[in-house]
């Protein structure tokens, strides 16, 4: 551990400023930038990830420009049972999900073959390839795009955190006194607006990584076609008879974790709780809707197969009616 | 003659019946999708709890819609068939029958929407999830005022 924290701090500051001109010199593929329209997957190794939080700074700073700017005093809310989320003096905090740190490392210590060894790993929003935060929205603020990357729309969400209740992870995080609802009924409705991962959507679509992706100085994480990051994590994983985390996971998401160490093992070691989610298996919390949506298309026919009965039905009655009169 | 039209009568009542308390569950269960139930109190009801739970309500929802849709397939060609013979649509039937197929389509786009390969750009997400709500308030208002007038779905022939 001593010998991690000590590579940290040096690496902080040296490493990740060469691996930030280094990555940013390359030039990104079409199919990288989304360009090309197809699912875009992150590939997560944890075993190179030494803890420096370069990528979280860098998100901090890449992403500074979309944090949220309250108005204070907040309008008062009704009824009193609303609470206020107010990260807004809080906006240093870097050791959890907040709405002004949208990645933070976790820490896990575990022992693996008798041995106690630390890992660390970047968290944040999974880009879920059906999410139920963007299907569930009510409003059409959170939306999944082409390229794999689920966005909630700063200038439309009204803070109910719907998204962070029904995401497995728990991932957004709102903060109270900025967007659309302070236009509506403030003290009625909405409670400011709710803040995650966005993958850096308008930097991809400037033909540039991540910002978390470009200044990690271990390359922790790689972006690219989600086919070919499975495939590559599917190598890495059988290479050092590791483990796949994000390939099933509800359904299927775009930010794939690849361990020497199971992530049953991981989730217990790591500190869980508001802002920092579990690594626990997760069923598709959409299934219900796909299978539903089956019997959506059955039920009209049932319903045209009834009515035409009951004509026939009626016709043949009526028939015999007049029969017997003749 | 009669007999079957008396027959159909009554299926007819039953069937409303049915109708307007499968439309009061979409409209809570529909309600229940805006995070509303919890802050106002509606899951702190006794038996009600549920409400606050996203998941369970969508899931109503759909089986609802499903049942719907059966529902209004079969008087939709109930009426070609045979509907049309025995009685006349109001005027403010018209009017529910524009306002139901409104949302049901935007309905139809949620659900595509919620399908695991379909992407809606962000304008059309919105504007689906909106005009949605926004055709059942008109439809509630318009029941409600259809009411207030007692102005029901049919008309007899001869009336
Ligand atoms: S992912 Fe990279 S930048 Fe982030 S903490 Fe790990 S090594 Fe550092
Ligand atoms: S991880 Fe949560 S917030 Fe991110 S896309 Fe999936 S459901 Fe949405
Ligand atoms: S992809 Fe962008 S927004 Fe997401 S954690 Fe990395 S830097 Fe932050």
């Amino acid at each position: 551990m001593t010998t991690s924290i000590s590579r940290r701090t040096f690496l902080k500051g040296g490493l990740a400023a060469a691996g930030a001109i280094a990555a940013s010199s390359l030039p990104l593929p079409a199919a990288v930038k989304g360009e090309t329209g197809q699912e875009l997957a992150t590939l997560i190794d944890i075993r190179k990830c030494i803890g420096c939080e370069a990528c979280v700074e860098a998100c901090k700073e890449a992403n500074a420009a979309k944090f949220p700017e309250p108005e204070k005093p907040f309008p008062k809310m009704y009824p009193s049972r609303v609470k206020v989320s107010d990260w807004s003096d809080k906006r240093e905090v870097m050791d959890r999900l907040t709405p002004y740190n949208w990645v933070f490392i976790q820490e896990a210590r575990v022992t693996v073959n008798g041995k106690e060894e630390t890992y660390t790993f970047p968290r944040r929003c999974m880009h879920c390839q059906n999410p139920p935060c963007a299907d569930l929205c009510p409003w059409g603020a959170a939306r999944k795009l082409k390229n794999g990357i689920t966005r909630i729309d700063a200038d439309i969400c009204l803070g109910g955190a719907k998204c962070e209740k029904v995401c497995p992870w728990h991932i957004p995080q709102r903060q109270t006194g900025v967007g659309l609802y302070l236009d509506i009924l403030p003290g009625l409705a909405g409670n400011g607006v709710m803040y995650k991962c966005d993958r850096c959507y308008n930097r991809l679509e400037a033909g540039k990584l991540p910002a978390c992706i470009e200044v990690c100085p271990e390359n922790v994480q790689k972006i690219g076609p989600r086919a070919e990051i499975i495939k590559e994590a599917h190598a890495i994983a059988k290479e050092i008879n590791g483990y796949i985390y994000g390939e099933k996971e509800n359904g299927g998401t775009n930010t794939i974790y690849v361990s020497p160490v199971p992530f049953k093992d991981l989730n217990r070691a790591i500190e869980k709780g508001p802002g920092r989610p579990h690594l626990k298996p997760v069923s598709d919390a959409m299934a219900h809707a796909d299978n539903l949506a089956k019997a959506m298309v059955i039920a009209p026919i049932a319903g045209i197969a009834a009515a035409a009965g009951k004509f026939y039905a009626a016709s043949k009655k009526r028939g015999q009616h007049e029969e017997g009169r003749k | 003659m009669k007999t079957y039209a008396r027959e159909s009568a009554a299926d007819r009542k039953w069937l409303k019946r049915f109708y307007i308390m499968l439309f009061a569950v979409m409209a809570f269960t529909g309600f229940g999708q805006m995070p509303i139930f919890k802050r106002y109190y509606i899951a702190d009801v006794p038996g009600l709890g549920w409400s606050a739970d996203y998941y369970k309500t969508h899931y109503i929802h759909y089986v609802g819609a499903a049942l719907l849709l059966g529902l209004l397939a079969y008087w939709m060609v109930d009426y070609l068939l045979t509907g049309r013979r025995e009685f006349r649509l109001t005027g403010s039937a018209y009017v529910r029958i524009a306002l139901l197929a409104g949302i049901v389509i935007t309905g139809i786009f949620r659900v595509l929407k919620n399908l695991p390969d379909v992407v809606f750009s962000p304008g059309f997400t919105m504007f689906i999830d909106i005009a949605h709500l926004g055709f059942m308030m008109v439809y509630l208002m318009a029941a409600l005022i259809f009411l207030i007038f007692r102005s029901g779905w049919t008309q007899g022939i001869d009336d």
